[in-house]
């Protein structure tokens, strides 16, 4: 029982590292970026070529998966992102799909459609065993990574100066234009902060979520519903969204096997019939 | 004054309601391809199925502005329940089971419109994909009745009317599908150029103003939304009787997404678009698996990217214009015979 706690927390975690640059986008530009997974899967792949064939460390080869897909991002961003944001949201969907299906094949093409594991040092292999819960010494890393970074992003998001110029272009883009913040460049930096933490937890994930050329497709539905029922305006109610899709998911999955994914597809419509704008969502929200 | 009114109303709604020469050409052509391409009915019963397909999500899309990740979910129940329903011996007419299966749908398609009528864009995106995954999953967790993800097998479909065998080429299966799509395409035809298309153009205009003007937003939303989805439940139906076969990847989101791509290849916001996208993107399809058999969805994937940075409007733009122009080619070609007539006397 408090294995599968443990577990769900872990995945969680990971759901919202992967996630959180999505709530982001959304939330800023309102942008619909059924991409985000992409950059999830670029910085696993980067990882297993890094790992497995060139021989990196693994402790090296996750920042290096963060700035390669950050860079990735940003490329994408000011290249071609730009010119799809003033666009309905019709078009913002299918220019992400077809993103997505680009992706997967050209992942297909370069590296083959079987699934690909990342060589983890054998340090963190294994169980610790506390109290009668075995607990993953892989999934602690990834909750201890995954929790700095969490209230890393909360301090940037509150303390520093370019947390408060992101927050005053999410909550109104033409204000903050009016008082000299270049919003286009804040959000691009986002965009690729973003973009390189889903590298990041794809990097971590490969091991848990599994890495093949669908990864994309198979997990957007995931992001999609740590946004949607977390609310696009705060960084706490994606991360709580993604905890209790974590739990929901591993419990779910262990109770009741075949019918896993249903519970979770029916809490969150429940959820978006009952709160449209995201479970933690301030009232004020446009 | 007001009876005035009525009438300009009324003879302005005749007068875009009439069938113009093209529109007459088109399914002449339509039903010619039964002798023109013997050897490939397989290819066009699957056109004509993505076509109804593609001509049900046009009704959301286009006239009443919902983007809709979930039309599978119609599209998958309906296959299964026509399969079922085949499979078990309960509605043995292939007829029969088409037009259940399609009410079937259409009864998915009103529970859930509901939902769909809430909340922004992404809301509904997520409501209606998550409905289309969610019988995904129903079918595959009761894999004793669906078969799982074998899919369901062992569906012996009866010939039509109790005379017309789905024979293996392929033949009276194609059609049948031309017919179904026709009588469909005429049916939303008449809803779209009724009074009620008018007013969910108002609608996806600014439901707020149409509201104001005294239409029922909601009951609009939800008649299109069941309609709809009846269409698309028909298009799935077609599909499980014509290849007596459903798997679950009738649920997928490769199949919405895709659906989107046809519409959008063709245009959406008139009945025509998810026609001709359907046809431009079957032979696209075949074109390009011909290039590359397993990387197709790459240049799908481009195609896409690409129509969006070109802007839809100014390729509809284009459509519109070339549309005009041919029309009023044919009309003149149409006018020619009248007036040697009237030269000759």
């Amino acid at each position: 029982m408090l294995t599968i706690l443990f577990d769900g927390v872990a995945y969680g975690m990971l759901l919202f590292v992967l996630a959180c640059g999505l709530s982001v986008t959304l939330g800023l530009m309102n942008f619909i970026n059924l991409a985000h997974g992409a950059f999830a899967m670029a910085g696993g792949y980067c990882t297993v070529i890094l790992v497995n064939r060139l021989g990196v460390p693994f402790a090296l080869g996750l920042p290096i998966a963060f700035l390669v897909t950050a860079v990735l991002g940003g490329l994408f961003e000011r290249t071609l992102y730009v010119h799809v944001y003033a666009k309905p949201h019709l078009d913002q969907v299918l220019f992400t799909i077809g993103l997505v299906f680009m992706a997967v094949a050209a992942v297909d093409y370069t590296m083959g459609s079987s699934q690909q594991f990342v060589q983890i040092p054998d340090a963190l292999q294994g169980q610790f065993n506390v109290f009668g819960i075995g607990m993953g010494k892989y999934r602690l890393l990834i909750i201890a990574i995954c929790g700095l970074l969490t209230i890393a992003l909360q301090l940037m998001l509150s303390k520093t100066r370019f947390g408060s110029r992101l927050r005053a272009a999410v909550d109104d883009p033409r204000v903050a234009r009016g008082l000299g913040i270049n919003v286009g460049a804040v959000f691009g930096i986002t965009f690729a902060f973003g973009s390189g933490l889903a590298g990041l937890g794809g990097a971590l994930g490969a091991e848990i979520l599994g890495l093949d050329p669908t990864f994309p497709l198979k997990y957007m539905i995931y992001f999609l519903i740590v946004v949607t029922v977390g609310g696009t305006s705060s960084i706490t109610g994606p991360f709580f969204a993604s905890i209790l899709l974590g739990i929901g998911d591993v419990a779910g999955k262990y109770y009741v096997p075949k019918l896993g994914a249903f519970v979770i597809y029916a809490i969150m419509i429940a959820v978006l019939i009952w709160r449209p704008q995201g479970l933690f969502a301030r009232s004020t929200a446009r | 004054m007001t009876s005035a009114a009525a009438n300009e109303v009324a003879a302005y709604l005749k007068r875009r309601a009439r069938w113009s020469p093209l529109e007459i050409a088109f399914w002449v052509f339509a039903f010619a391809t039964i002798w023109l391409f013997p050897g490939k009915y397989l290819i066009l019963k699957d056109t004509a199925i993505l076509a109804l397909f593609a001509l049900s999500l046009d009704l959301i899309l286009g006239y009443a502005g919902i983007i809709s990740l979930g039309q599978a979910a119609f599209f998958g129940l309906a296959g299964y329940f026509s399969g079922l329903v085949a499979k078990y011996g309960i509605i043995n007419e292939p007829l029969l089971a088409l037009i259940a299966s399609g009410l079937a749908a259409a009864a998915l398609g009103f529970v859930t419109s509901f939902l769909v009528l809430r909340g922004s864009d992404l809301t509904r995106l997520m409501v209606t994909l998550g409905v289309s995954l969610m019988l995904g999953e129903v079918a595959n967790r009761y894999s004793n009745i669906t078969g799982g993800a074998d899919g369901l097998q062992g569906v012996d479909i009866q010939p039509i009317l109790g005379r017309f065998r789905f024979d293996l080429y392929g033949h009276n299966g194609y059609v049948y599908c031309l017919i179904v799509l026709f009588i469909c395409f005429v049916l939303a035809r008449r809803v779209v150029y009724s009074p009620f298309g008018l007013s969910l153009r108002a609608v996806k205009g600014n439901p707020l103003r149409a509201a104001a003007i005294g239409i029922p937003v909601k009951w609009r939303l939800v008649a299109v939304y069941t309609f709809s989805a009846g269409l698309a439940g028909l298009a799935g139906a077609l599909l499980t009787q014509t290849t007596a076969f459903c798997s679950l990847d009738v649920f997928s989101l490769d199949r919405s997404a895709d659906l989107l791509l046809v519409l959008i290849i063709g245009g959406t916001g008139y009945l025509y678009g998810g026609l001709i996208g359907a046809v431009i993107y079957k032979l696209l399809q075949d074109w390009i698996a011909n290039l590359t058999p397993q990387y197709w969805q790459f240049w799908i994937g481009l195609v896409l990217v690409v129509i969006v940075l070109a802007g839809r409007e100014r390729m509809q733009g284009w459509i519109a214009a070339a549309r005009g122009a041919l029309e009023d080619a044919t009309a003149r070609v149409a006018a020619r015979p009248a007036k040697f007539a009237s030269d000759r006397q």
